[in-house]
């Protein structure tokens, strides 16, 4: 029986805390080309190095070794790791044609370790959100500065490539996370895909979605501001809406309260362990990134929290120990009004 | 118009049904034009945009993607939501695949049946949009009040029904013609307001739109007549409940302006008052049909505003053309010349301030406000100077502040750009330029009574020399605070090598021009002392970091790292030989040939635009400024070449080498006996994992004479001519000109040193044969061969460029070394060259003191000197 009444029971009750970086942990089993490799892609033509998502299938061990460490450390829900497991951004490696089973392999590692954790804690569930990421490749920018009406791919081949990842998941996840979006036309294909899914089996998966702001400029990477991005977006009717990654919590904050304002949904929030230092690495501590965090639990802004880039075990449990016993949001009453975007939000108030 | 504040409008002119001028441009092909369509109908206030492609001769789903495509790269168009406008369903839903925002469908309709209706529907959900819903079905065109209504409650409770939210629906009950003679017509009006307020009594949350210049369609060719009806009907259908319309954003003539003749006959015709109301309109119709509108110039309209308006529009702008007729004209109108400054010019400048500090202007646009700034008050200062000789009086400014590119340093566009930032709010700026003394600096300081001494360098050498000017205001007494900026320069440095020497103030990292505003505003403002106190603290804590994360750092012996070094595989290895050994000139290289190699990602990082080159000229936040940038960039360039500005000059050679340890041995011939010098290299000490080798250039080079190897050097300046030209455009005071020519000249001789580098392995060393690789090959380094230059990461210690001189030829190779081996004209880059194939860039990282005293030894030098050129790669 699905887990997810259980988590939709929960989540009225507390903050539920979402796990943290899967890549920052992968690296820390410095693993080498030939552990990415594998005996399963010994003799693949390309360079694989780099390949998180291919260790589902060549390196299980390591992906179930950071879920549960991140189950250990107090996380509820988290993500599979399937972040790049779509034929379009597997097709940077050659791997398309396995983006399927890479998207598969991922979703059944999660799921045995979220119910073996599961029973373990039999009055903690533990559910698995599928993964959906913002791919290599744009749907609102030109690569090309002689030709901006150019685009790498269309809206239906992104359609395509989610909906053969989502395909892939099927039964292993308890709900979809499209998550970093930093073009809202990639996610609008991946709520596409979605839709076109669930129709198809006669059953729907709560969606989770999550964008990026990339700067201080508040803006995502195709231009949107956050309320303008929660327009184009609220037709998905997600079971939460949120954002993730670009920002530490201390710059990422007026951004969360802003779509805290808006939404009529629950909230998430999951931010990088602070702004890459001078080596491009992440050092927030977790005492640093959990102070930055608690004024939003407590100014009743978010419904699930977790991290990003940069964020350990130690973030997590710092998040559930503080956190994980609050108070939730209270999802605001908002009337219905004609709400419409450009980069910008435009909305119509009462009629 | 009058309209209540939330009536929206939808621009109408982006529709090839609607516009012969919008439809010419598609036909032709003519996008750029297309997109202007669009543009001014934002600017003109249009707050969505219907776009509508539908003619026999234009493929409209084809048109529609192109056009879309083409608009999201526009910020300004862009940032309001879209109308996709079409009788086609598969035009509609092209469009919808383009758009990322939340847009209306216009329309669909009941026409073809329930069935299709709904399909459409769920589409237009699955793509996030809202949609506009004609009074139309299964037996055509509502044209009563009752008949529209009637359809469009039916659309309502089947869409609802089936899940769609009804906020998300807007009913278009069909304007149509009035005033066409036909009888029937005359109460189309009437009954569109009374469908209007019907929808909006019973339709919750329902909205209503509709296109407007259908109303007037019997006035084509007389605007007056038509945009008085088009005024009139507005006035009564927003009373109605009209929530919005598609119309000419820009030619809505005002309710109340409307003459009284012409205002009373329209009524009646809309309003259906009295039968003859058609007839007794055409009576006037004629009166009114002369006025034809001039042709908007808009981009001219600012030079009708006042004085001050202008000013500031020109500042904002960057637009110089006028300026000093603008400022001749706003002096002679106040009392002193100094009330122009103080007046019109700080307010405009302080909205470029609030523009640049809000995130809605970027770097290269505040620098050519500033020119705009200078310029004006260069008009100004013979009168000034008048007044003060007669007066007696001084001048004032927010605070004084002393800068320098430090001694040895040669470095100064960042610098540059932090002076005119600066100035641009009200700073005085003593810009003592490149390669200035401690002393000078110092003196200088005390003399003109500055608040702020503010010190810039990129090269590593020149962070000592900063800790000694530190040091050295700390033993005179200085007393004031200091600011540290410059590409190596950084917090941490800062905190533990900088702010140490110097506790009687304040010692301040500026990461970047857009921040030191606020630092020198807080450094001077009335809370100082507490900006200066958070700022010691927060420099306390980044040393006890740095102890706790250098305690950590664990690095191997210097004889471990050596026996893990990367020992290629030299057995039968054939060195490639090159076409001639020792040094050749290059004089004047034609810097034409190198244009094509320039990696633009730089310049624009130069100018705070972070982004890769050419995404960022599509950003959607930078990617206006960075456009414009790239333009005038593009022009100096132009210049540049023709006019000749630079010289370029080329130099490079090729010797026999062998490696010996971390050494390498070059030799005066191929028999490889004599030495001709000793190349120095350094090792990597971290701790590597498994199967990864600590690196030194050395490795890359053969250890037999056997195998016949050799090493390559090179110094490559595009620079020679650059400095008088630099002072011409200051002089000028044109600093946006000064500081886009010395980043030009930088890219030049990056490229420069790209461009050789191909030549050599194709050419010269001849070791590479493969096809040619496009630019985005070279800056993405995949070819063959590596050129490290000394001072960078693979080597990191400066000095070695001494030998690498030496070896070229010294001042024949027109540049020059100063004293901390910064190369001088600054626009230079030298180097060397490794041909194995194995060869890779790799960064020493920290080293131990077994290296650093083994290293002193070999290149004879005392070891406090080896410390201090290797301070900042110091592990102890």
């Amino acid at each position: 029986m699905s887990i997810w009444p259980k988590i939709e029971q929960a989540i009225k009750d507390r903050v539920l805390i979402l796990d943290g970086a899967m890549g920052t942990m992968l690296q820390a089993y410095k693993l080498g080309e030939e552990d990415f490799r594998g005996q399963e892609f010994a003799d693949w033509a390309t360079p694989l190095r780099g390949n998180n998502d291919l260790l589902n299938i060549t390196k299980p061990d390591a992906v179930r070794g950071v879920h549960a460490s991140f189950f250990a450390a107090g996380a509820d829900l988290i993500e599979t790791n399937t972040f790049n497991a779509t034929t379009i951004s597997q097709s940077d490696y050659g791997l398309s044609e396995h983006a399927g089973a890479i998207a598969k392999a991922g979703a059944k590692i999660a799921r045995a370790v979220a119910d073996e954790w599961t029973r373990k804690t039999p009055d903690k569930p533990r559910a698995v959100l599928g993964a959906l990421g913002p791919l290599s490749k744009t749907l609102s920018l030109s690569p090309k500065v002689e030709d901006p009406g150019f685009r790498e791919v269309n809206f239906d081949q992104v359609v395509t490539a989610y909906k053969i990842q989502i395909e892939a998941m099927w039964g292993y996840v308890d709900a979809l996370l499209i998550e970093t979006i930093f073009d809202t036309l990639n996610a609008k294909a991946a709520i596409f895909a979605a839709k076109e899914i669930f129709a198809a089996k006669g059953q729907d998966l709560p969606l989770i979605i999550s964008g990026t702001i990339t700067d201080k400029s508040g803006r995502t990477l195709s231009g949107q501001t956050v309320e303008a991005f929660w327009h184009s977006i609220a037709h998905a009717n997600p079971f939460a809406v949120g954002l993730n990654c670009a920002l530490g919590a201390e710059e990422m904050r007026p951004y969360v309260q802003a779509l805290a304002k808006i939404a009529d949904t629950y909230i998430l929030a999951y931010p990088n362990a602070g702004l890459p230092n001078a080596f491009g690495e992440y050092d927030e501590t977790p005492r640093h990134m959990c102070s930055h965090m608690m004024p939003w639990v407590e100014d009743g802004w978010v419904n699930i929290i977790g991290g990003c880039c940069g964020s350990t075990p130690a973030h997590i449990e710092k998040l559930a120990d503080k956190a994980g016993k609050c108070a939730p949001r209270k999802t605001p009453d908002i009337s219905p009004a004609l709400c419409l975007s450009g980069l910008e939000p435009f909305s119509l108030g009462a009629a | 118009m009058q309209a209540s504040s939330s009536f929206i409008n939808i621009g109408e002119r982006t529709n090839v049904a609607g516009s012969a001028r919008f439809k010419r441009l598609i036909v032709d092909g003519d996008f750029e034009g297309a997109l202007s369509v669009a543009r001014q109908q934002v600017e003109n206030g249009a707050q969505i945009i219907d776009i509508n492609m539908d003619d026999g001769l234009i493929d409209g789903a084809q048109a529609m993607t192109t056009y879309l495509n083409l608009l999201a790269s526009e910020p300004d168009i862009a940032r309001v939501p879209i109308m996709i406008d079409s009788s086609k369903w598969a035009v509609i839903e092209a469009g919808l695949k383009c758009v990322q925002g939340k847009s209306v469908v216009n329309s669909i309709s009941l026409k073809e049946g329930e069935k299709p209706f709904l399909e459409q529907a769920e589409l237009v959900r699955r793509y996030g949009a809202a949609t506009v819903i004609m009074a139309f079905d299964e037996d055509g065109q509502a044209e009563t009040a009752d008949h529209k209504f009637e359809i469009c409650k039916r659309a309502y409770d089947l869409l609802t029904a089936n899940g769609f939210p009804p906020q998300d629906i807007i009913f278009d009950p069909n304007i149509f013609a009035v005033a066409t003679g036909i009888e029937e017509h005359n109460d189309y009006a009437v009954a569109f307001f009374e469908a209007t307020r019907r929808i909006k009594k019973h339709l919750p949350y329902a909205r209503v739109s509709g296109g407007l210049s259908n109303v007037s369609f019997s006035f084509r060719g007389n605007n007056p007549v038509r945009e008085a009806m088009h005024s009139v009907f507005l006035y009564h259908a927003i009373k109605a409940g009209l929530d919005m319309a598609i119309v000419n954003a820009g030619q809505l003539t005002i309710y109340d302006r409307i003459p009284d003749i012409l205002k009373q006959r329209v009524e009646d015709v809309i309003l259906n008052k009295r039968d003859d109301a058609t007839d007794r309109l055409l009576d006037v119709a004629q009166d009114y049909a002369g006025g034809k509108r001039a042709l908007k110039k808009t981009d001219l309209k600012w030079r009708k505003d006042s004085v001050r308006d202008r000013l500031a529009h020109a500042l904002v702008n960057g637009i110089t053309k006028y300026i000093v007729k603008d400022t001749e004209e706003a002096r002679q109108s106040v009392e002193r010349p100094l009330h122009v400054i103080e007046g019109p010019l700080m307010d405009g400048m302080n909205q470029v301030g609030d523009l640049f500090g809000a995130g809605k202007m970027f770097l290269p646009q505040v620098v050519k406000s500033a020119r705009v700034m200078k310029q004006a008050v260069a008009h100004l200062m013979p009168y000034m100077d008048a007044e003060k000789k007669l007066l007696g009086t001084e001048d004032v400014s927010n605070g004084r502040i002393v800068m320098a590119t430090v001694k040895g340093d040669v470095h100064d566009i960042g610098k540059n750009i932090v002076g005119v930032v600066l100035q641009c709010n009200g700073y005085e700026v003593i810009d003592l330029g490149v390669m200035v003394p401690c002393e000078k600096i110092l003196e200088t300081a005390k003399e003109v009574n500055a608040d702020i001494i503010g010190l810039s360098g990129l090269i590593t050498p020149s962070l000592d020399e900063m800790v000694y000017v530190a040091g050295e205001m700390q033993r005179q007494g200085l007393n004031l605070p200091l600011m540290i900026g410059g590409a190596t320069t950084s917090i941490t440095h800062t905190a533990v090598k900088i702010e140490p020497a110097y506790t009687d103030n304040s010692t301040i990292y500026v990461q970047d021009a857009s921040r030191a505003v606020g630092v020198v505003t807080h450094l001077l403002g009335d809370n100082a002392d507490v900006f200066k106190r958070e700022t010691k603290a927060k420099y306390e804590k980044s040393r006890a970091a740095h102890a706790r994360s250098q305690s950590g750092k664990k690095r191997l012996p210097i004889e471990a790292a050596r026996a893990n070094k990367c020992a290629l595989d030299w057995d039968g290895y054939q060195a490639p030989k090159p076409s001639f050994t020792g040094a050749k000139i290059f004089k004047n290289y034609d810097l034409n040939i190198v244009r094509p190699y320039i990696d633009w990602t730089p310049f624009f990082a130069t100018w705070e635009l972070k982004g890769r080159y050419p995404d960022i000229l599509e950003h959607a936040i930078y990617g206006k400024a960075a456009r414009d940038l790239y333009r005038d960039a593009q022009a100096m360039l132009d210049k540049i070449l023709a006019e000749k500005w630079v010289h370029a000059q080329v130099t490079l050679g090729f010797w026999p080498a062998i490696s010996d340890g971390d050494d390498i041995q070059l030799f005066t011939d191929e028999s490889r006996t004599d030495k001709l010098a000793t190349l120095h290299t350094l090792r990597q000490q971290m701790v590597k994992s498994e199967g990864r080798k600590n690196y030194a250039l050395s490795d890359f080079v053969a250890p037999d004479p056997i195998n016949q190897d050799y090493v390559g050097g090179f110094c490559v300046t595009a620079g020679l001519g650059e400095g008088s030209r630099v002072r011409d455009f200051k002089a000028a005071d044109d600093d946006y000109s000064a500081i886009l020519f010395q980043a030009l000249c930088d890219r030049l001789a990056e490229a420069l040193a790209e461009h050789m580098h191909e030549r050599v392995r194709r050419e010269f060393w001849g070791y590479e044969k493969s096809a040619r690789f496009g630019v985005k090959g070279l800056v993405a380094e995949d070819y063959i061969g590596i050129r490290p230059a000394p001072g960078y990461p693979a080597q990191p210690d400066h000095t070695e460029k001494a030998t690498l001189f030496k070896l070229l030829g010294g001042d024949a190779t027109g540049v020059k070394l100063t004293e901390s081996f910064a190369m001088h004209p600054a626009s230079s880059v030298s180097g060397l060259y490794f041909s194995h194939p194995d060869s890779l860039y790799f960064g020493v990282g920290k080293i131990e003191k077994d290296q650093v005293e083994d290293y002193a030894k070999r290149k004879g030098m005392a070891l406090s000197e080896a410390e201090r050129w290797l301070a900042p790669i110091l592990n102890y």
